[in-house]
């Protein structure tokens, strides 16, 4: 998956601006290029856990169709935990063909990973940041 | 029956509610799928009642959430 430095940015300042809760949202592209990023809002207001909110989801997935492009990821942060997905994460996964984006800010140090989960195995996916 | 589901339209057959497609559609976990039936979102306990009709729309996606791990 091929992302761009600046919505890379805004992501992890979205992040920023939202810890210690968790943030989220939709990264939308063509092939495996991301050109939109959609924040969106965590219903669970949590610290440890994140929820889209259905209705929104429906309203992002119409607007990146109306656009010809495709919802290819899904972003949440970790405030205070590594870039990969807790078990949380993965038993909460369960679609296959979108690509499962972390951002972490543990030690209030940037890092990000992408993963591809299936049927709760977990599979990096290469993430070239452009 | 004809249908536009996530946008594209599709002939179905063999199918009378919105349980029946998802299953169709190969979604093994309907528990964690969210359905929007003509601009209105279903509960889930309504997709085995919810008959469908020609060139209803139909919006499908899956739930999407997490968390880090605690400690």
């Amino acid at each position: 998956m091929k992302i761009s430095k600046g919505i890379l940015e805004m992501i992890y300042e979205q992040a920023e601006a939202e810890a210690p809760l968790e943030a989220c949202g939709y990264l939308a592209g063509k092939e495996d290029v991301i050109t939109s990023h959609y924040k969106m809002t965590n219903v669970d207001k949590s610290e440890t856990h994140f929820s889209l909110d259905p209705k929104e989801q429906f309203q992002v997935a119409k607007s990146v169709r109306a656009d010809g492009s495709d919802l290819i990821a899904v972003y949440h942060s970790h405030p205070a935990s590594p870039a990969r997905p807790s078990e949380e994460d993965i038993r909460l996964a369960h679609d296959s063909s979108i690509i499962y984006v972390i951002v972490s800010l543990e030690n209030e140090k940037r890092t990000c990973g992408a993963f591809t989960i299936k049927n709760g195995m977990v599979t990096p996916e290469p993430l070239d940041i452009v | 029956m004809r249908l536009t589901i996530n946008g594209k339209e599709e002939t179905v057959s063999d199918v009378v509610n919105i349980a029946d497609l998802l299953k169709i559609r190969g979604i093994e976990t309907p528990e964690m799928v969210s359905v929007e039936l003509n601009s209105e979102i279903l509960n889930r306990v309504d997709f085995e009642t919810t008959q469908l009709k020609e060139n209803d729309q139909i919006e499908f996606l899956f739930f999407m959430g997490g968390g880090q791990t605690r400690g």
